[in-house]
């Protein structure tokens, strides 16, 4: 299986990458190297196998609906590129949360 | 409902499913044990997990998953025995780790429905199905004011991570109105369940709507105009009203230009409360390509029969069977049972003490709907903060019952009770109200004829009616009179002097 460019430019598109020409050649050429090997697994037949949904056998992992300490605002902002003291400031976003 | 039964015979069905996004009511997050108070100052509940640092780890919140199942519970949705969560890929700045942890090809319920029946009958009872519920994170604020000439957003984080269930249901609703009853009814049913405050000023409870017209042609095709997805609507009554809108601008525009369903991306529209149009959004490029997968940092979830039945035995009783119980055993109307159960758990327990003490559910829900709810209106405020409870108001009507005044001079003595927080001895007391004995009311009704021979003469000549201005009389010289009494004694005076 090979990659497209066109493949890799919308990857990069998502992932909010700015890929030069240069740049996409290389990663085209390259994640497809990678794509082929993972590929090799198609070979095998995976008809009576059940579908993996967490490699750790373990299930219903909880914790107790109880409050623990929260880090103080400045904690919490410290490692902003920018903040106001109280908010994290970022360049102006319009229009609604992608929150769905 | 088709265009030959609807009350305004439109020349289209209307077409309504409905997405409701709930923030359960859980003391701390879905992945973490920040508190999920709302109105604390920014950015003072996160931790390393909520706020996506590097080598921090999710563990998810029993109590979250309990009321997401309840939730899903209620609306008769099937659980799943195995459940999983899954990355939702997009950058936004108010989702600090570049993707929201949700639930994708295995949700934990699906296939379920609620009802909603309206007691005035303005629309046929109708059942919405449920696609789906599922548990996910809730994002946090990003705050932008244009106004301020302000170049940066802010963003506050203390919302992200909250627990919130996702609610999908099928486009099953046929009209604005009903769309607004649909989800009063589900509000109602989460809040008595305690799944959530369902407060939709502080945002636990959004909405939003997908419309579309279905047009039967003359050939008996059905032509459908494109759905639009209506988002930023703050209230039930914004539902509506937008849909209202949004309804009359695609039959406009179809009559316009006949586009149809597929020839054309789904279109976002946001909702401008203040004057009342939907408007279309920037389309997010690419936006819908979310590159789910399975989310490695938490483990699979299953549950057993015996859970579903511990979960299912805690649940407290629904809306909708609560006003059948309350029809059957007090013996009130769909009606009168709908306007109680409608005002919550508190209300209805206050009534039942109420009906239970009085001996009556009639009586006792007659004082509810014409007076406790008026004046619970009017003041603001919860039933539990009502300075009149149940055995105080008992008592009052158990002097109505035994004669000492009627309704109307009860009503007086309630509101005084109310207002000042009184009992009804006490009130009664000081307003020095007693029955009037027999002979007081004899003397009173005397004198009030002799003063009045052209009353007297028009009820001799057959207008009965105008002993009225007799008893208006009466209650002014003396308030503690009974009008019912002393209209009869009035009467039987009048045809005795006749012979
Ligand atoms: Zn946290």
């Amino acid at each position: 299986m090979t990659l497209s460019r066109q493949d890799v430019a919308k990857v990069g598109m998502l992932a909010k990458l700015a890929l030069s020409d240069a740049e996409l050649d290389t990663m085209t050429s390259e994640l497809s190297k990678i794509v082929g090997f993972v590929s090799l697994l198609d070979e095998l037949d995976t008809t009576s196998v059940e579908p993996l949904a967490h490699p750790l056998d373990t299930q219903n992992v909880f914790r107790d609906d109880v409050p623990a300490p929260s880090l103080s605002t400045a904690e919490a902002l410290q490692s902003a590129p920018r903040h106001d003291g109280q908010y994290f400031l970022v360049p102006a976003v319009l229009g609604e949360s992608g929150a769905a | 409902m088709n265009a030959a039964n609807a009350p305004t015979a439109a020349p289209y069905t209307t077409i309504v499913g409905l997405e409701v996004h709930l923030q359960l009511q859980t003391r701390t997050k879905l992945f973490c044990g920040c508190s999920t108070a709302f109105g604390a100052p920014p950015n003072t509940q996160v931790c390393p997990v909520c706020l996506g640092l590097p080598g921090s780890l999710p563990v998810m919140n029993r109590a979250a998953f309990e009321l997401a199942m309840k939730a899903a519970l209620a609306l008769d949705c099937t659980i799943a025995s195995f459940t999983k969560w899954d990355r939702k890929n997009y950058f936004y700045p108010d989702l600090p780790k570049g993707y929201q942890i949700s639930q994708f090809d295995l949700p934990f319920s699906s296939s379920g429905s609620l009802e909603v029946v309206d007691p005035k009958g303005t629309f046929a009872p109708r059942t919405v199905r449920i696609v789906r519920v599922h548990l996910e994170e809730d994002a946090g604020k990003s705050m932008h004011d244009d106004t301020a000439g302000r170049a940066d957003s802010r963003i506050d984080l203390n919302r992200a991570g909250t627990p919130l269930c996702e609610i999908v249901t099928e486009p099953d609703l046929r009209s604005p109105q009903e769309a607004r009853a649909w989800l009063n009814e589900l509000k109602l049913l989460l809040e008595y369940l305690g799944v959530s405050d369902c407060n939709m000023q502080e945002g636990s409870l959004r909405v939003d709507a997908n419309v579309n017209l279905h047009i039967p042609e003359a050939s008996g095709r059905i032509a459908k105009t494109p759905i639009v997805e209506i988002k930023n609507m703050n209230s039930f009554r914004s539902v509506e009203r937008a849909l209202i809108y949004e309804v009359a601008r695609q039959w406009e525009e179809w009559q316009q230009t006949r586009a149809e369903l597929g020839t054309m991306p789904k279109q976002t529209r946001g909702w401008d409360d203040p004057a009342g149009v939907t408007r279309a959004q920037r389309h997010k490029e690419e936006s819908s390509d979310y590159r789910y997968f399975p989310e490695p940092d938490l483990v699979p979830v299953t549950v057993s029969p015996q859970q579903l039945a511990a979960v299912r035995a805690s649940m407290e009783s629904p809306p909708k069977q609560l006003r059948q119980s309350l029809q059957s055993q007090w013996n009130i109307s769909a009606y009168d049972a709908d306007v109680l159960v409608n005002q919550g758990r508190d209300l209805v327990a206050y009534f039942e003490t109420l009906a239970a003490q009085v001996g009556g559910g009639k009586v006792a829900s007659n004082w509810m709907q014409q007076d406790v709810l008026r004046m619970l209106k009017e003041r603001g405020g919860a039933i539990a903060d009502f300075p009149v409870q149940p055995a105080g108001l008992a008592d009052l009507i158990a002097r109505v019952t035994a004669g000492t005044f009627d309704t109307s001079r009860a009503r007086e003595i309630f509101a005084e009770m109310v207002a000042n927080g009184r009992s009804a001895a006490d009130v009664v007391g000081a307003m020095e109200i007693a029955a009037v004995g027999e002979d007081e009311l004899r003397d009173l009704c005397r004198e009030l004829l002799a003063r009045n021979p052209k009353i007297v003469a028009d009820v001799q000549g057959g207008k009965e009616q105008a002993v009225a201005g007799l008893i208006g009389q009466a209650r002014k010289q003396n308030a503690n009179v009974n009008p019912g009494e002393f209209r009869t004694m009035c009467l039987e005076m009048i045809r005795t002097m006749g012979r």
